[in-house]
């Protein structure tokens, strides 16, 4: 019984970023990675944070993680402040960041035993219910050099959705794999999504995965970092990396891009 | 199988080249007896129990004291990771006297406490204590910070984050760790043993000593022998468990 309640999917979570900023001193440079950015994300909504590298788009994941403090402005989810990690945030990272000393089981395993409430097989049931969920039920054994960058991905996807999130940060974790396990990825992901209902911050370089896979995209520029342009992605799911529509979409996006980035080093003489 | 042939037959052939050589009579007799003097040594050593017992001395010295040494060297690696104060100032300490070779506490530990199974005890913990600290220090400081980030999101922190997360991933640095606090300890007891005669028991470093002054080359060789084994022996027992735990998860080479 309880199994069945703990599979069931939360209510995604709203989140709200008002008037953030962060800077960062490195060496003797101070970095303004955000410069008052505020952006509302709804239940349930995938929203990409695409930009330059040092827009800011990372640091905002991270402070929307609780992995970071503000310097000013507030994040709340569901109007509750955000000021540590927790376990209805997970966040994933663009290395895999699993535990080398863990079997596949045992890292999904890990982030479950923190969650009160559950005996050891109905933790064991769920990490098994995610792997399958992944494609990756075969391999709970497997240690985890002996899987591939696609499959380290899925596994970190598992672990992070194992103690049922209702948000899912992701920090460009497809970056480092190969093009065809990339679009595989793409449509796991967004029917896991369709399935799990989470709200997803998705933080990339590549307009092409953003359009893909979030309902909107928001575009950074850097130095300081701030929002420039937003974009609402109206295409049917589950959606084809490869489209016309789609192409059409990321020229847009990439033309606004290129615009803002270089728009914004001129003046900064 | 092939493997363990192929090492059976190097042995004998080094038993072989041994007899040879004595046959030759480039030495003389007392100076290098032949493997079948030191093989009798050895077998009414056994027989009359002078070896085991000067064995079991011995390994008891050593574990007491190796213990002893992995269990405060591996909290206070921890520690001095996670304090900076304690960096800089038990971090330092143990880096200095890591660099001590251990034989040198032997004059001190006569000194502080006279022929006895304390000052053995103390020489051996020296040895251990220290490369234990310095190698759990530089484990913690050397697992990738993502590890402890991706731990934190999903609600470890504190005690838990450095049980369960750093100090399994420092596992690698911590095992070569206890592999040098082994050598260290293995050869300062040995070198005690030879210096010091303590009442409270005789062990291999007394035999080997006694060999020397009796002039009996075959029981300085044979000690010598048991020795090694012992070395080579715990190095199986102790460490490969480990070492075959850490290939098989992090994938190292063997």
């Amino acid at each position: 019984m309880t199994l069945d309640t703990e599979l069931l999917n939360p209510p995604p979570a709203k989140l709200s970023v008002r008037d953030v900023s962060k800077r960062f001193v490195s060496g003797a440079r101070e970095i303004h990675a955000l410069d008052h950015v505020s952006l509302e994300i709804g239940e349930g909504e995938f929203v990409c944070l695409v930009g330059p590298s040092g827009c800011g788009k990372s640091t905002l994941l991270n402070i929307i993680a609780g992995l970071e403090r503000t310097d000013g402005g507030d994040v709340s989810a569901e109007g509750a402040a955000i000021s540590a990690p927790g376990r209805e945030r997970m966040m994933m990272f663009q290395e895999s960041a699993l535990f080398p000393w863990l079997d596949v089981l045992g890292n999904v395993l890990f982030g479950l035993h923190l969650k009160p409430g559950l005996t050891k097989t109905e933790r064991v049931a769920v990490a098994r219910h995610y792997l399958k969920l992944v494609g990756l039920e075969k391999f709970e054994r497997a240690n985890v050099h002996e899987l591939s960058g696609g499959m380290k991905q899925r596994v970190a996807l598992a672990r992070a959705l194992a103690p049922n999130p209702r948000v899912l940060l992701m920090d460009e974790p497809f970056g480092a794999l190969d093009a065809l396990t990339r679009e595989q990825l793409y449509g796991d992901l967004q029917r896991i999504w369709a399935e799990r209902r989470k709200t997803i911050v998705f933080v990339t370089h590549n307009v092409r995965e953003a359009v893909c896979l979030g309902d909107r995209v928001v575009l950074f520029s850097p130095h300081p970092g701030r929002i420039r342009e937003e974009f609402v992605i109206d295409l049917p799911r589950p959606r084809d990396i490869n489209s016309v529509e789609l192409a059409r979409y990321s020229t847009r996006i990439t033309a606004a891009l290129k615009n803002h980035t270089a728009h914004n080093e001129e003046p900064s003489e | 199988m092939k493997r363990l042939i192929i090492a059976l037959l190097f042995f004998a052939s080094l038993l072989f080249v041994w007899e040879a050589l004595v046959r030759a009579g480039v030495w003389s007799a007392v100076l290098l007896p032949s493997p079948a003097i030191v093989a009798r040594y050895l077998a009414d050593a056994a027989l009359d129990g002078s070896l085991w017992d000067a064995s079991l001395v011995t390994l008891r010295r050593l574990f007491a004291g190796y213990l002893t040494g992995i269990v405060l060297g591996l909290p206070l690696g921890l520690l001095t990771a996670r304090f900076r104060f304690l960096r800089d100032t038990l971090g330092l300490v143990a880096l200095g006297l890591q660099t001590l070779p251990s034989v040198c506490w032997v004059p001190l530990a006569l000194l502080w406490f006279g022929q006895s199974e304390t000052a053995m005890f103390f020489v051996v913990l020296m040895g251990t204590v220290w490369s234990m600290i310095i190698a759990t220090e530089n484990g913690v400081r050397n697992v990738p910070p993502i590890y402890a980030r991706a731990a934190l999101t999903m609600g470890s922190k504190g005690l838990h984050t450095w049980l369960r997360v750093l100090l399994p991933a420092s596992l690698p640095f911590v095992v070569s760790g206890m592999k040098q606090g082994w050598a260290f300890a293995w050869r300062s007891l040995m070198a005690a043993e030879i210096y010091v005669t303590v009442l409270g028991g005789f062990g291999l470093g007394h035999l080997l000593h006694y060999g020397r002054e009796l002039n009996a080359m075959e029981q300085v060789i044979g000690v010598m022998v048991v020795i090694i084994a012992i070395g080579l022996l715990a190095d199986k027992a102790l460490f490969s468990p480990w070492e075959r735990f850490l290939h098989k998860r992090w994938g190292t080479a063997s």
